[in-house]
């Protein structure tokens, strides 16, 4: 479980987060959602700690990251697993050697041991057989899912995914969902999932946070998140056609 | 003004200098950057060197208007002007430009497209994975090619002075062979390991505190050459100053 206090980030004169405060449960996904420019990413980032926070603090299973020195959060980063809304793959490798970086890294591992889990990862994400291909040469959404696969390959304890879905086909999206659900259940993992997409929403949204300008406005589930009269939060729910008409059938 | 960015550099060289987490990954890193830093600035280090040679020996000819002076002393003109100070701080600025920019914009590139920060979130010491291995591949690299560079300009002084007929082969093989002082050579290493460290160290930074997007990380590669000769022409002064 991954607790959130009263975190407060500003960007110079941009008070980007204002005091949230949440409980990210293990074995579950959480997803946070709301509108662009909301301070998603920005959560994420003081959470993991790319971003250093005015005030509060984030505590993994008991333990005060936003306290530690360097030394002592490594530890918690081994057990860390992101994917950037960007993806953020390493250039410089291909698919493969992206994916084996971590655990060049951090294990001892023989090369056909991990060649095989690199192997199991990109199979997970329906990109068996792409090992030797750079991240030049893959689609948008490709790079999510190898963004994926490397976010996974350390089995990791807490998983952070900033927009999985944007940029892939509704299929492959659905995939992309399934994948970390299944992944979340299978491993007790701690799973952040960031998005926008109402289909993710609806499908894995066992608990969601929405935020608003920066404050928690809204926390519950899909089942729950349909019935609300926050006002902004119906906005952001019902913003297609294609929701308000099922909202309407619903009535 | 100065001291902020100053302050900042010292911070994140002692990051840079951090117990590596695997010294296997480095080693290879570091084999990867002699390669591109190294073999990849021979070419340019050896046409900048000949002519560097050559321009020495036909201008110092032609100052020498003086009968009483031995021809001979073109070759020792060439041989020390090139060990002491045309090599190494040339060669040095001329790999600012090559090697400062290359290494400024691709770290910077990987900043801006949060490849930095996916290190930074798998627990690797990123200054440390990125910055040392071009460090330490550039002072290992770079004095190489100042030996290089001085053995290739007084050989364009000796084609030069030979073909213009300003010195006799003779003259400039007794002038590169008499009184020389093996403490210029010294002098000359400590400088090519010094700018090494600036050229390379000066860039990392730069590219590491890139803010922004690809435009800024044009600004980082040029304000990397551009921080890195200045810098090397104030050492190349202090060191002159100690060391002779
Ligand atoms: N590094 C930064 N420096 C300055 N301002 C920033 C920085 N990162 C984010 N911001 C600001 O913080 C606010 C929230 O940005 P954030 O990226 O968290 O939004 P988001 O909810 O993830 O949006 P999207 O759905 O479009 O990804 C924005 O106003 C943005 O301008
Ligand atoms: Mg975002």
């Amino acid at each position: 479980m991954i607790e959130v206090k009263n975190i407060h980030k500003t960007f110079g004169e941009n008070h980007v987060l204002k005091g949230i405060s949440a409980d990210f449960k293990e074995g579950m996904c959480n997803l946070i959602i709301g509108g662009s420019g909301s301070g998603k990413t920005t959560l994420l980032k003081c959470m993991v700690g790319l971003h250093e926070p005015e005030e509060g603090s984030v505590i993994y299973d008991g333990r005060d990251f936003t306290r530690m020195n360097f030394e002592t959060r490594i530890e918690i980063r081994t057990e860390i697993g992101m994917l950037f809304q960007g993806s953020a793959l390493f250039d410089s490798m291909n698919v493969e050697e992206n994916i084996m970086f971590p655990l060049n890294m951090f294990t001892d591992q023989h090369r056909k041991e991990k060649l095989e889990r690199v192997n199991f990862c990109l199979e997970r994400v329906n990109l068996a057989g792409k090992n030797k291909l750079f991240p030049a040469e893959l689609s948008g959404g490709m790079k999510k899912r190898v963004g994926i696969a490397r976010a996974i390959a350390m089995n990791p304890k807490y998983l952070f995914v900033d927009e999985p879905n944007s940029g892939l086909d509704p299929k492959t999206s659905i995939v992309i969902d399934d994948l970390i659900q299944e992944l979340t259940e299978e491993y007790k993992t701690t799973t952040i999932v960031v998005t926008h997409d109402m289909n993710s929403v609806m499908g894995i949204g066992e608990n969601i946070i929405f935020l608003h300008q920066g404050e928690k406005w809204w926390e519950g589930s899909n089942k729950e998140i349909s019935d609300t009269d926050n006002e902004e939060l119906n906005e952001f729910v019902f913003a297609s056609k294609f929701m308000r008409a099922l909202q309407k059938n619903k009535k | 003004m100065i001291f902020h960015p100053l302050g900042k550099y010292i911070l994140l060289l002692k990051a840079v200098f951090r117990r590596p987490e695997k010294w296997n990954i480095y080693r290879r890193e570091i084999f990867h950057e002699m390669n591109s830093i190294g073999v990849g600035s021979l070419g340019i280090i050896a046409i900048i060197s000949v002519f560097l040679g050559a321009v020495t020996t036909v201008q110092t000819a032609f100052q020498l208007v003086s009968d009483l002076i031995p021809k001979s002393v073109i070759g020792s003109i060439v041989r020390d002007s090139s060990i002491l100070e045309l090599s190494p701080t040339i060669s040095a600025i001329v790999l600012a430009g090559k090697v400062g920019s290359s290494v400024a914009s691709q770290i910077g590139t990987m900043r801006v497209t949060e490849q930095i920060d996916a290190l930074e979130i798998m627990g690797i010491n990123s200054p440390g994975y990125l910055i040392l291995p071009k460090i330490i591949g550039g002072i290992v690299t770079i004095p190489m090619l100042v030996i290089i560079s001085i053995g290739l300009s007084i050989f364009g002084g000796y084609l030069a002075g030979t073909a213009s007929g300003a010195v006799t082969a003779q003259d400039f093989i007794t002038g590169i062979t008499t009184d020389f002082n093996p403490f210029t050579f010294t002098v000359s290493m400590v400088k090519a390991v010094i700018f090494a460290f600036i050229i390379t160290s000066v860039s990392a930074y730069q590219g590491f505190y890139t803010d922004g997007g690809a435009l800024e990380v044009g600004q980082s590669s040029t304000k990397a050459v551009v921080i890195s000769c200045i810098a090397i022409l104030f050492a190349d002064y202090v060191i002159a100053q100690l060391l002779l």
